[in-house]
């Protein structure tokens, strides 16, 4: 009886989301496990042993290399096969959710996404519907029980285990690679709006593209990222990629700067695994004001500006 | 090319969701209804790849009768055709949605030929499975790639679709080849409102019906609730550009600054 954790990575780059997948796997108080596959997962094992998995199997087969849904579904598919654990579960990013369900295709398994909280042997569970803003209390039967945890459900905590690497051969059928990536086009280095620290967005009250300005001002001044509601992007006035909510982005910065956003439900979703909010509104009855830890009360377009002056005035 | 894109009906995304007494639905008798909106965007990309290249679209949703609707709102944007596979409206769980949706693909795909491309939302706004588009697509035996804000024949090779996925850093190109399946994601266009020629053509046009059915799968629904309320004492800091040395301190103490 093992619980075994799908790692995702990028060419051996492991995001926060895996070690949180690590932490959450420990609740079930059996040995830890992870599978890891494709170009780089040498070093990807190389740091999961920090977060208790006890052994690390590594997929091997010659159609594997960098991500490919369907091969290294296929491949991490052989690792649940040869090690015929009772839990496999993910954390459910994008690469995390469609690994997780690839797997489920290739063995006729059931698979449980985005849980919020898991019976001790996981034939019960609470999962998010709607982003997060209902919740569904289900069953899972199966013996090889297939889940993901929503994302920012656990808190990554280190655990050190031995973490001994094996190889394990699999079969990966060469057609698989046609879903490999081809080409990869980087559009921004460094910090993302997922991983800024300090995020500072604006709803419809900013009233055009060009106000969005001083709020990238202040998130330059603070090292963060720019986000935005869906109005926003629905207006053209921003980038789909900039939107904070159930059909955007999921942030978690140290503090969100809601600005100007009355918070419906599918932008709070996006915003709720934030450290710390802050409102900007001149509705006091607004949910984002509600909802947040602070606020201030009035009109983003002299507000901001104020907090941006202030901010440069200290760092002299 | 000949594209089927699926849709799921949802009660209009954005408000506030009470639940029935049963525990078993959204209550949903004060709220419009919509396509998901990843697969609103499902069905604007299949009406612009028609436009620039020809060929055929087909607009399917599993679901109440009710869910003409939906399937009426995709031909006043440009579809072509439109296919019901009817249910009671009860809760399905993933795979045997998944199951019964493959049925009635195969007797479309026997019936007519084979789809190029299959666009499919990258989750449901509601259940949020992500994981019917993949388990169809395993069955079929095609390549499927989730999460796709950009598709294009131009550039690819012969038989070939490009498939563009938005990561954090950047974008992530595949190239897939047809007949292929994809999960599109918000993002990948605007929809167009419907022209009043359109919403002529959508009343006119025939519904077709198929019947698919599948077992129960392993994960069952017991009951949905609300999530913990969050309750906060908001603190306000302050009115107006005054607040901004009292919002600072805060920066300080967060250590952002």
């Amino acid at each position: 009886m093992t619980v075994l954790v799908i790692i995702e990575h990028d060419r051996g780059n492991v995001p926060e989301a895996a070690f949180e997948a690590l932490t959450a796997a420990r609740q079930f108080g059996l040995p830890v496990e992870a599978a890891v596959t494709g170009e780089g997962a040498a070093d990807a094992a190389a740091s999961l042993g920090a977060y208790g998995a006890e052994t690390i199997h590594h997929a091997t087969a010659d159609a594997v290399g960098d991500y490919s849904p369907e091969a290294w579904g296929q491949a991490l598919a052989g690792v649940v096969e040869a090690t015929s654990p009772s839990i496999v579960l993910s954390v459910g990013t994008d690469r995390g959710n469609e690994l997780m369900a690839q797997i489920a295709a290739r063995m006729d398994l059931p698979f449980v996404a985005n849980c919020v909280e898991v019976s001790d042997d996981a034939s019960s569970m609470t999962r998010s519907q709607w982003g997060g803003a209902l919740h569904e209390e289900t069953t899972l039967d199966a013996d090889t029980k297939l889940l993901s945890f929503a994302p920012h459900a656990v808190e990554a905590t280190e655990s050190a285990a031995v973490g001994t690497v094996v190889d394990v051969a699999v079969d990966v059928d060469e057609s698989l690679a046609r879903t490999m990536i081809k080409d990869r086009v980087v559009l921004s280095e460094g910090i993302t709006l997922s991983t800024a620290p300090v995020v500072v967005s604006g709803g419809r009250a900013v009233g055009s593209e060009e106000a969005f300005a001083p709020l990238e001002e202040l998130a330059g001044e603070l090292g963060g990222k720019v986000g935005c509601s869906r109005a926003v992007t629905n207006n053209g006035w921003r980038p789909h990629s900039d939107q904070v909510g159930q059909t955007g982005t999921r942030i978690a910065p140290t503090i969100y700067i809601a600005s100007g956003i009355s918070g419906a439900t599918q932008h709070w979703v996006g915003a709720m695994g934030s450290k710390n909010i802050l409102a900007i509104n001149t509705d006091p009855e607004a949910n984002m004001v509600v909802k947040a830890g602070w606020a201030v009360l009035g009109d983003l377009h002299e507000v901001i500006p104020a907090i941006t002056e202030e901010v440069r005035k200290r760092k002299g | 090319m000949r594209i089927l894109c699926l849709v799921k009906r949802v009660p209009a995304p954005g408000a506030r969701i009470n639940i029935t007494e049963d525990e078993q639905y959204v209550d949903d008798k004060n709220l419009g209804h919509a396509v998901s909106p990843h697969e609103e965007c499902g069905v604007e990309a299949a009406v612009q790849l028609v436009e620039k290249h020809g060929g055929e679209a087909t607009v399917l949703s599993m679901g109440g009768a009710e869910s003409e609707e939906q399937l009426r709102a995709a031909v006043s944007v440009g579809i072509a055709k439109m296919v019901l596979v009817p249910t009671d409206g009860s809760p399905m769980d993933p795979q045997q949605t998944a199951a019964a949706l493959v049925e009635a693909i195969r007797n479309l795909e026997e019936a007519d030929g084979a789809f190029d491309l299959i666009i499919f939302g990258n989750e449901s706004a509601d259940q949020g499975g992500f994981q019917v588009g993949i388990r169809i697509a395993h069955a079929l035996g095609r390549p499927m790639v989730n999460g796709i804000k950009g598709l294009d024949v131009d550039g690819a090779a012969e038989g070939h679709i490009l498939a563009n996925r938005e990561i954090d850093s950047g974008v992530e190109v595949y190239e897939l080849p047809m007949p292929a399946c994809v999960g599109v994601k918000e993002g990948i266009n605007l929809p167009r409102y419907p022209t009043m020629k359109g919403r002529l053509a959508s009343k006119k046009a025939e519904l077709s019906t198929v019947d698919a059915a599948a077992e129960a799968g392993g994960q069952a629904q017991v009951k949905l609730k609300s999530p913990p309320e969050v309750v906060n004492e908001t603190v306000i800091l302050g009115n107006g550009p005054e607040a901004a040395p009292a919002v600072v301190d805060l920066l300080e103490e967060l250590g952002v600054m």
